[in-house]
């Protein structure tokens, strides 16, 4: 099993509705959030290309947090999801710090907090609350070893990227460009 | 041209828009692990070759440091920890990958065997010292039985506490100034130079002073030699890295670097040092006390340096 998510930039209009149902779904606490949008615009006037992108932690395959984690709290849930262990976190921030995508946030608690893919909700079937939101349906997520999951069948079909490859840790979350 | 032109929903705080998450305990505490860690691999070698009664404040008095140096190291990281209650999770794992673990368990070591180094010579501070009880004396009797392998394990740890502060920063690839194997040797020889420091300051023995000068001046050298190294990986490596170079050539951390650690801190002391071998008389404690300023301010730029840091795109 190796869930995966991918973000369609062509259909995503940067609504941010991902970014308010993951805080109200996960109760991030106000000042942060787990995901969040980016718009980036390229070229110049009037051959302007804009690119929205949803993004969130990426699940990667050699997560640099779970491996520089002191005590073993950041490790790798079933799927490869990454979480966090909140009574083993003991707050250093070496994750934050070895994130290059800069994903985790230290909550008020103490301990350090991140995307889980909504991992309460997919273990009974549901989709990840951002997906399940999305107004343009563009966010898919699945299980990239079943060949008939959403995220399989439509990265088969369009080409992809994945952010900064050359961090070198496999992320998982895609985007269909 | 490629414009970030908005981001909505990003709004971390201590993250964006750089890095905030490390203040002054970190650099702090890893000024003060590698200033012991260069004091105990001193004192531990010169006892290993026999030179104890050549260098006296090296191995027996400037060790003394070495605890105090250590404890209020420890305090400073728990003060940096968020989820304090926590604290004691670094000690029922073990994870080999996470250079923070390492140092957990290092000080873990290195910390009881300090201690344990200056009970062995605590009669050399106060003549009169009296432990009292007679069981107290029998540990101090067999610790003193095995004084060489209690050094062998005070180098070794001692180097390893050394080159993990700065292989701490160097595991984050995410932040490309500190991601370079050099800052590890770097750190160990800015610990020891410190650490050769203190005994500069402590010693009233002449020869041991000119010694320890002789030690300082050619760590310096070995600190330069790995700056400018530092500087030619990054100019030479990806895009990343370089952006993280120009944040000390030209960038905002240039003058706080160059004029406090490399000028204040390494060719000032180096000068003065070798005006002091050279027969001018030149009051050992400035030049002690520049290097020891200079080895604070070299993990606070860094550690502050490395925040700002980051991968594009």
């Amino acid at each position: 099993m190796r869930y995966a998510m991918a973000v369609d930039t062509k259909k995503c209009v940067g609504c941010s509705d991902c970014v308010v149902a993951c805080q109200t779904e996960n109760n991030v606490p106000h000042g942060f959030c787990r995901e969040w949008v980016v718009e980036t615009m390229n070229g110049t006037y009037p051959q302007l290309e804009i690119e929205i992108r949803s993004e969130r932690c990426n699940h990667c395959i050699n997560a640099p947090c779970v491996r520089c984690c002191p005590t073993g709290a950041s490790h790798f849930a079933e799927g490869g999801i990454v979480l966090v262990e909140h009574n083993k976190c003991i707050g250093c921030g070496a994750c934050m710090a070895s994130c290059p995508y800069d994903a985790r946030y230290p909550h008020p608690d103490g301990y350090v907090d991140k995307c889980t893919f909504c991992f309460h909700r997919i273990k009974i079937g549901l989709a990840p609350a951002c997906a399940a939101v999305c107004p343009t349906k563009c966010i898919y997520f699945g299980d990239l070893d079943d060949p008939n999951s959403d995220v399989s069948v439509v990265l088969k079909k369009r080409k992809s990227k994945t952010l900064i490859p050359e961090a070198g840790t496999k992320p998982q979350l895609y985007f269909l460009i | 041209m490629e414009e970030e032109l908005l981001v909505s929903g990003r709004m971390n705080q201590l993250i964006d828009p750089q890095l905030n998450i490390w203040h002054w305990q970190i650099p702090l505490y890893l000024f003060l692990g590698g200033m012991a860690a260069g004091i105990l691999c001193i004192a531990a070698l010169y006892f290993i070759r026999g030179r104890e009664n050549d260098y006296r404040t090296a191995v027996r008095i400037t060790p003394f440091l070495a605890p105090f140096l250590l404890v209020i190291g420890l305090i400073t990281l728990f003060i940096d920890l968020r989820h304090k209650l926590f604290f004691w999770q670094l000690y029922t794992n073990i994870r080999l990958q996470s250079p923070m673990s390492w140092g957990a368990w290092t000080l873990m070591v290195i910390t009881p065997v300090s201690f344990i180094w200056c009970a062995l010579h605590i009669k050399d501070i106060f003549p009169n010292w009296d432990w009292k009880f007679k069981w107290i004396y029998d540990i101090e009797s067999f610790f003193n039985k095995y004084k060489k392998v209690l050094a062998w394990i005070m180098l070794i740890y001692g180097i390893i506490l050394g080159i993990y502060t700065g292989i701490l920063l160097s595991a984050f690839n995410a932040r490309p100034l500190w991601n370079t194997s050099i800052l590890g040797p770097l750190f160990l020889s800015s610990g020891l130079s410190a650490g050769a420091a203190a005994t500069l300051i402590l010693s009233k023995n002449k020869s041991e002073r000119r010694q320890f000068a002789r030690i300082d001046l050619v760590l310096i050298g070995i600190e330069l030699f790995f700056i400018i190294h530092m500087f030619m990986g990054f100019l030479a490596s990806t895009q990343v890295q370089i952006e993280a170079a120009k944040l000390f050539l030209g960038g905002p951390y240039t003058m706080s670097f160059w004029i406090f650690v490399v000028i204040l801190g390494m060719l000032i002391p180096a000068l003065l040092e070798f005006m002091e071998l050279s027969k001018f008389h030149i009051p050992a404690i400035v030049p002690a006390v520049l290097v020891i300023f200079g080895s604070l301010m070299l993990r606070f730029i860094i550690v502050y340096a490395g925040q700002v840091s980051r991968w594009l795109y």
